[in-house]
């Protein structure tokens, strides 16, 4: 099996989030009753025309900009015409010979640690269609038309990705992209992220293989199941005797195989033409400008600045910008409280995180804002409380909405950190273990604990260990 | 000289007199549709004796209380591919015979909203596909000049209502020539503004690019008080676009003295009847009488409009028909096997031939393989053809020529020669590829039928065709004639 490659392009479908449909006024909020967010345009009734929407445009100059990718001052939509019962107009408007977004690409770091350059192609902007029910009426199908008219971005890659786990992880850095610009809400399960992947197999050195373009697969994993399947299929038909034939298939994820749809694409002819309903659209380079300037500061560079700047491991620094309501919040709390960025990093990679996951809640739900939070990691840098005690003073946080020095006094939590307070405490265990001083004197300096735990128990936990230790060292040292 | 109630001018002096009134305008105009509806078909979708008088009524009260607008009290028709919310609007097709839209076409919103008053929907070409009115699922429209003729298309029943006298004006559309034509034929005057003048909002596509609404009237001064009220921009047409509104006053007041008119030569070509090009050159020796240099000019691409037409206009049209599948509105077969069943049979009952025929046209200009040999280089003829007009209007303010080549034929005489029929369009077609503004005016007569003149002006140049209509017709009487058929 070795002498194969594989050979993958993907186009992903971006739901962009706009609150209007691409061409008409009507909402696009997910989950509404069958038609009801459907207006004329959308129905495509005699007479209807379609109308640009503004915010559509933006969203996709934003994703241009952002992939380094030319946007184009003038694209052109045009007319993918055929005929289905949730396509109302009879043609899909959409962009061809003239996309918005040209070029670009995207730095993608793969799970053995390498990173690649995955180069697009392109992504242009065009309407969905809506959607068949075949299960809501006897012997007859529904049609929805809800989703009729919602702005997508296709985005397309080259044939770059070698593998399965290749396009996971591309499809994973462009789904946390689209998500960091506000582009989409990437949210898989209702289909404003989805994706098609062209696949084939080839000898090495050998020129592209026929590929099959697996359709529609919503899930990262389903799309690596997908993927594998494909590939394995393709080099068993071929080691076979058999042939390839470019065809649409379809991922089935209960069996965990894909299928052919052939005979119905592959016939095919789009008749493609310029919409005459609707002029070229037309970008001044002053919003293109305009979007660069508003443009937030991107992941990847955002975690190679926590790593050259903050000190960051390049571990915490992928996590922590993985999703940009985390880094903001994390951006948050280390202004809050400065130069301890390790500190702040272990707080929300750990407690903070964790928190929102035992309790489904995604970042941006959080009780705890970053600066509650900033409150209580003062208190842990000024030494006035211990790790220990902070989880216990963060429980209090995530509960309520007090502040961290209000649970601290109402729960009487404060580390003794007073060293006059501290060293009588000291003093007596000195006096009371004349034994083990004289041990710890005599070179065994693990004696050290020992003390330490002594004066914990004298102090009920509250004593600040550092403090502590600087103090017994001095006074065991033979002051 | 008895009061003028046939004109939108002077119905609009009797109700700023008090000498009539909305609801007496809009009896007589019932009274005469239904009169001429025998022998003329001119109209299909009904709005309702009751619900037009009701709106009569309505816009006497406001007359009244001084909220008179441009049209208030005017009775007149639409088209039958302008959207009217609540009324049927059937494209002259089996396919939409039942449909009743639940908006308004823009253009039917202004003048509601300028006082006028909806009687009924002109009978049409279906989809606006057709240069006799032949073929319309509810029957062919007759010329009132002579009954047993075509009034054109594919605003047939538009034309016909207004040199019958049944209204003052109608609503049309022109595509490739669909307004100029007919108006031509039935001795009316007609105008097609610039394409983007008119949003096309509510108003039923044939060929997108090319498609625009307009008026036919009996005079060019009614025309442009009209085109007034429809015209302007719209946010729900993204093609119709945002210019100042001509100044209708000066442009009507303006002499024909000094006015540049271009001849086209390939205007006169092969295939004009004498009668009609005699008429045509009278009217310009007229323009040169009154002071208007002539000049002959060129337009060699006109050669290749019709085939460039016949090229984008079905493509665009198998595309914008596409939605006519019979799974949301309009004509559904019955008990269809399966959804390709469903596809074919409803698309066959639905559709007439032309329709058929033109979708089957443009589906193949489409095609993978063909689309570089005939969409793409028709596109290209289209640029061509553009920039004809636009060189020789450096030198001229219009080009004057005949608006058909021949007056109103026989109904059925080239339904057996479609090309003979395409023919018809020869010389306005080339005007809806250039997206030029262009007007049709009666200038005489030949074998006692109406001759147009056509007049074709820069784009966004329509005060152009009103000096030189509304100047033609202070010195001539042909807009003033009446087919016998109405004399009464």
């Amino acid at each position: 099996m070795s002498e194969w490659e594989t050979v993958i392009g993907l186009e992903v479908h971006c739901q962009l989030a706009t609150h209007s449909k691409i061409f008409s006024g009507a909402p696009t909020a997910y989950g509404a009753e069958p038609n009801s967010q459907a207006c004329a345009v959308d129905l495509g009734m005699p007479g209807s025309l379609p109308m640009m929407n503004a915010g559509a445009v933006e969203l996709a100059i934003r994703f241009g900009l952002a992939v380094g990718a030319r946007v184009a001052e003038r694209s052109v939509f045009e007319r993918k015409n055929y005929f289905y019962p949730d396509l109302p107009k009879g043609y899909q408007i959409s962009q061809y010979e003239l996309p918005v977004v040209v070029g670009g690409g995207l730095n993608v770091r793969l799970d053995d640690g390498r990173e690649k350059f995955v180069q697009l192609t392109r992504a242009h902007l065009e309407e969905d269609a809506g959607k068949s029910v075949h299960d809501a009426f006897h012997a007859e199908t529904g049609v929805d038309l809800n989703r009729a008219g919602t702005p997508l971005l296709e985005i397309v890659s080259e044939p770059v990705l070698a593998s399965a786990s290749e396009a996971v992880a591309y499809l994973k850095t462009l789904h946390t992209l689209v998500r960091w610009l506000g582009v989409s809400d990437g949210n898989m399960q209702e289909g404003s992220f989805r994706c098609d992947a062209n696949v084939s197999v080839r000898r090495a050195g050998e020129p592209l293989g026929t590929r099959a373009e697996i359709k529609n697969v919503n899930s990262f994993r389903f799309v690596e199941k997908a993927i594998d399947y494909e590939v394995e299929r393709q080099i068993r038909l071929i080691e076979a005797g058999g042939t390839v034939v470019q065809e649409t298939r379809l991922f089935d994820a209960h069996k965990g195989e894909t299928r052919s749809m052939r005979g119905k694409e592959s016939a095919h002819d789009y008749r493609y033409f310029p919409d005459p309903d609707l002029p070229p659209l037309l970008i001044a380079s002053a919003d293109i400008e305009r979007a660069r300037a508003a443009m937030p500061e991107l992941p990847e560079a955002r975690r190679q600045r926590y790593i050259d700047e903050l000190g960051l491991p390049a571990y915490d620094a992928s996590l922590l910008t993985a999703d940009r309501n985390t880094s903001e919040f994390f951006e948050a709390l280390s202004t809050a409280v400065p130069a301890q960025a390790k500190l702040c990093a272990n707080w929300v990679l750990g407690e903070w995180l964790g928190a929102l996951n035992a309790n489904g809640l995604a970042p941006e739900q959080s009780p705890i804002s970053a600066e509650r939070l900033a409150g209580l990691l003062a208190r842990i840098v000024d030494g006035s409380l211990s790790s220990k005690m902070g989880k216990q003073v963060f429980e209090a946080l995530w509960l309520g909405d007090e502040s961290a020095d209000a649970v601290i006094e109402r729960l009487g939590l404060k580390q003794v950190s007073d060293s006059s307070a501290l060293a009588g405490v000291i003093d007596e265990i000195v006096a009371a273990n004349p034994k083990q001083v004289e041990q710890y004197r005599g070179g065994n300096h693990k004696l050290l604990q020992f003390f330490v735990g002594q004066a914990m128990k004298a102090t009920k936990g509250q004593a600040n260990p550092a403090q502590l230790n600087e103090l017994l060292q001095a006074k065991l040292a033979g002051a | 000289m008895s009061q003028d109630l046939d004109t939108v001018g002077g119905q609009l002096a009797a109700l700023a007199s008090g000498a009539s009134t909305a609801r007496a305008l809009t009896e007589r105009a019932l009274a005469r549709a239904a009169q001429a509806q025998n022998s003329l078909n001119a109209l299909i979708s009904s709005v309702g004796t009751e619900h037009a008088l009701a709106a009569a009524d309505a816009v006497d009260v406001n007359r009244a209380a001084g909220r008179a607008g441009a049209l208030t009290g005017i009775p007149y028709a639409h088209k039958d591919l302008f959207c009217t919310a609540g009324v049927a609007t059937t494209c002259g097709s089996r396919m939409l015979e039942h449909f009743v839209p639940p908006y308004s076409a823009t253009v039917h919103q202004r003048i509601e909203d300028a006082g006028g008053v909806l009687i009924g929907k002109a009978n049409m070409d279906e989809f606006a596909m057709g240069s006799s009115n032949e073929h319309s699922y509810f029957g062919p429209v007759h010329n009132p000049w002579d009954t047993t003729r075509v009034p054109g298309g594919s605003s047939g029943g538009s034309a016909a209502l207004v040199a019958a006298r049944v209204v003052p004006f109608a609503t049309a559309s022109d595509t490739g020539g669909s307004i100029r034509q007919p108006a031509a034929l039935c001795g009316v005057t007609g105008i097609k503004p610039t394409y983007g003048r008119v949003s096309r909002w509510g108003m039923v596509a044939y060929a997108s690019s090319l498609d625009q609404a307009g008026v036919i009237a009996l005079n060019v001064e009614d025309c442009a008080r009209v085109l007034d009220v429809m015209s302007g921009f719209d946010p729900r047409d993204a093609t119709c676009t945002d210019r100042a509104k001509i100044d209708v006053d000066s442009a009507l007041q303006r002499s024909l003295k000094g006015l540049r008119i271009g001849r086209p030569r390939q205007w006169f070509g092969a295939g004009i009847e004498n009668g009609v090009g005699a008429a045509v050159e009278a009217a310009i020796a007229e323009y040169a009488r009154q002071g208007a240099s002539i000049v002959d000019v060129d337009l060699p691409s006109s050669d290749y409009a019709i085939a460039a037409y016949y090229v984008i206009a079905p493509a665009e049209a198998s595309s914008n028909l596409s939605r006519f599948d019979g799974v949301r509105f309009g004509h559904r077969c019955a008990d269809p096997k399966d959804l390709a069943d469903l596809y074919r049979r409803s698309r066959s009952e639905g559709f007439g031939r032309e329709v058929q025929k033109r979708i089957l046209t443009g589906t193949y200009a489409l095609s993978a393989g063909y689309y570089d040999a005939y969409y793409r280089r028709a596109q290209q003829v289209r640029r061509l053809i553009a920039n004809d007009y636009a060189r020789v209007f450096a030198d001229v303010d219009v080009l004057a020529g005949p608006t058909s080549p021949t007056v109103a034929f026989k109904l059925g005489a080239k339904l057996a020669d479609p090309l003979a029929l395409y023919l018809a369009d020869i010389n306005t077609v080339g005007v809806n590829l250039a997206g030029l503004p262009a007007m049709s005016l009666p200038c005489g007569f030949s074998e006692g039928l109406p001759v147009g003149l056509q007049l074709v002006a820069p784009t966004w140049r329509e005060d152009l065709l009103y000096s030189a209509g509304h100047g033609y017709q202070q010195v001539t009487e042909w807009h003033r004639a009446a087919p016998p058929t109405t004399s009464q």
